[in-house]
């Protein structure tokens, strides 16, 4: 049973004092669709995240479900629909993308650290061409969620010479030195050997912690089940369910939820 | 493995093992190569030796000495045929260099930006990138170097089509001359004050320099980034400029006038130099667009992702990210491609531009019967220049090679 496995990784006491989900809308999706050529990948999107929400997408590979994410910070343009972020409509104004990059962090499944600058440079090279941060003050501010990530120690070397579990945890570190208000994981333990999945997902566990809202896309069920406040499952682009975990994962509505859950739980 | 150590050891040392045993057998194919090699070269030299003797020749450089009785077309320094052979080597050598030179700069400023809009998401942009790479780098450079020069000697007017009521007219408000006979261009003419003037144009190249620098630090300490580009452009214009209406135009310009059959004044330059420059560069410049769009390829797609996810701008990301990680990839390659350019310069025999080749490797060898001689300087010459241009670069490359770990 892998999900018990997983279920052991984040075992420790989850402290939910701060998760909570306020009425203020952060992400409005409505009506998004996306075409890869004639590839329909996204279709009739509608979603709503509030602030605070800590939200799992789950899904079969090909779903579209990093697709969506990756709308959402404009790697990936939409073609149709709406998407709102923070309050700033996701147009073609390049003005508008780069407020909600610089609003919006985002993990990625192979880290994609700088290898060419140190870690420290890797945390502090956004905020000073971006957020016009004095140097010293990016510095200070990159050792302290490098603290909070348990790497300070490794600031000078290069990312080359970090072992993967590290390279996530630098890697949300880096989103963390912008201040997002939102964060977007895209698999971000997938590239992982099983014993570093545990150190990244703690991570996660505290940023859901201080109420960060956050959207992730994964298959660590045991997380799904412990942090998130709603379950998405995703199927050829839809949107087929959504609830909260415990409902997810006790009553499933649909067939196909049904059939995606034996198969990733059943082993 | 123990063992077999042992038991060699005990049983002392057996000739068979020069080959089969591994701590032997490189040492003896190197001795066997080295014999060899030894065994060739002393061949080559002593029938080298044996065949000028034969010929009744010996080994003398002192024909260097000796006049050279022949005129070169382009002089970069004072030469007359009554000049030695080895000024003839050296204008010839100042010609090479010249060409190489030139044609080094216009390869790379060609390359990169046919390299960088061969990526362009404009579809015709990028065609017509791929038209002029595929175009020049499939046909042989002697094929484009005679074809630009069939075009400037050719289909460029004669100087007499220049005259009042003629057909052809000049450029650039009548300072540039494109003629059968070659271009001619202003040249300038430096008066009294001009010393100042450079003087004037070389502290503000300084001022640029130490602009840049307050400019980072003044980042790092306040994070405002001061406008560089602007500051810079104004610093490089202005004070130059002005110098030049306060010192009361010290440098003037010397147009190219029609006199008589040709052009008088300005600056001449020859068909043959500039169809062997622009077919170099056009040639190379093929050649290192596909190193800079292989560079920058190169890194992966994720990295700029990363950057702009963390809101950086394209033209910042391609500074900050992708450049830095494809200039390893690029540097290399282009080292090998300066070195064709300026070895393929020595095709300026097919234009007749004096280069090394056609003074000291042509016509020095042909009147003095050195064959030998003039092929192994020119041979020097070349080898020399190659290992410093490599020499240079490969310093440049570990300058902007990538700290990883």
């Amino acid at each position: 049973m892998s999900d018990v496995a997983h279920e052991m990784q984040t075992s420790r006491a989850i402290d939910r004092s701060q998760m909570q989900v306020s009425d203020e809308v952060a992400i409005q999706i409505t009506d998004m669709n996306k075409w890869f050529g004639q590839f329909h990948v996204l279709r009739d999107i509608d979603l709503t995240v509030y602030r605070g929400e800590r939200i799992v997408i789950c899904g079969p590979s090909g779903s579209g479900k990093s697709t969506l994410i990756r709308c959402i910070n404009h790697l990936e343009e939409h073609q149709a629909g709406r998407i709102v972020v923070d309050g700033i409509e996701l147009s073609n104004d390049l003005k508008n993308i780069d407020k909600i990059r610089s609003e919006v962090g985002m993990c990625f499944q192979h880290f994609n650290l700088f290898p060419h600058l140190t870690i420290l440079e890797n945390c502090t090279l956004a905020p000073i061409w971006v957020r016009k941060v004095p140097k010293r003050e990016a510095e200070e501010t990159a050792m302290h969620y490098l603290t909070k990530v348990k790497i300070p120690d490794q600031a000078n070397k290069y990312p080359g010479q970090l072992s993967g579990g590290q390279q996530q945890r630098v890697a949300i570190a880096r989103s963390l030195c912008m201040r997002p208000r939102i964060m977007l994981f895209d698999e971000p333990t997938s590239a992982l050997d099983p014993e570093m999945i545990k150190e990244v997902l703690d991570t996660m566990i505290e940023l859901a912690e201080e109420g960060m809202t956050m959207l992730c896309v994964t298959h660590e069920m045991g997380f799904a089940r412990q942090v998130a406040n709603r379950v998405i499952f995703m199927d050829q682009g839809q949107i087929v369910e959504q609830n909260e975990p415990e409902e997810f994962f006790g009553n499933p509505q649909s067939e196909r939820t049904k059939l995606f859950l034996s198969q990733i739980l059943g082993h | 493995m123990a063992s077999t150590v042992d038991a060699s050891s005990r049983q002392g040392f057996k000739l068979s093992q020069l080959i089969y045993d591994t701590r032997y057998r490189s040492l003896t194919i190197q001795a066997i190569a080295m014999a060899l090699l030894v065994l060739f070269l002393s061949w080559l030299v002593s029938n080298t030796v044996q065949n000028l003797s034969d010929l009744g020749k010996d080994f003398d450089f002192g024909f260097l000495g000796q006049r050279a009785g022949y005129d070169i077309n382009q002089t970069l320094i004072p030469y007359t045929s009554g000049s030695s052979h080895a000024r003839a080597a050296i204008v010839g050598i100042l010609n090479t260099l010249l060409v190489a030179f030139l044609g080094c700069i216009l390869a790379t400023i060609v390359g990169v930006i046919a390299g960088v809009l061969r990526l362009s998401k404009n579809w015709l942009v990028a065609r017509l990138m791929t038209v002029y790479v595929e175009g020049f780098r499939n046909v042989p450079l002697l094929l484009w170097i005679i074809a630009i020069f069939a075009m400037m000697t050719e289909a460029t007017p004669q100087p007499r089509d220049f005259r009042e009521g003629g057909t052809a007219s000049m450029w650039l408000w009548d300072s540039v001359a494109v003629s059968n006979r070659g271009v001619y261009i202003p040249a300038p003419v430096w008066g009294p004050g001009s010393t100042a003037l450079i003087i004037v144009f070389v502290l503000s190249i300084a001022a640029i320099i130490g602009f840049r620098r307050y400019a980072f630090r003044r980042q790092e300490a306040t994070g405002v980034l001061l406008p560089i580009l602007p500051v810079s452009l104004a610093l490089f214009f202005l004070p130059s400029i002005l110098a030049y209406f306060v010192l009361g135009g010290p440098v003037s310009l010397a147009y190219p006038e029609l006199g008589g059959f040709n052009f008088q004044g300005g600056l001449h330059m020859r068909n043959s130099l500039i169809a062997l420059w622009l077919a170099l560069s056009l040639y190379t410049g093929a050649f290192i667009a596909e190193i800079v769009r292989g560079g920058i390829l190169s890194v992966a797609k994720g990295q700029s992702e990363a950057a702009f996810a963390l809101g950086l701008r394209p033209s910042r990301t391609m500074n900050l990210v992708i450049l830095p990680q494809a200039m390893r990839v690029i540097i290399p390659p282009l080292i090998s491609q300066y070195l064709n350019l300026t070895k393929n310069s020595s095709l300026a025999i097919a234009v007749g531009y004096m280069d090394a080749r056609s003074t000291l490797g042509g016509i020095t060898i042909n009147q003095t019967g050195r064959e030998l001689e003039g092929m192994l300087l020119l041979g020097l010459f070349y080898l020399v220049l190659s290992l410093i241009i490599s020499g240079a670069m490969n310093v440049f490359n570990a300058r902007m090679k990538l700290k990883e770990r």
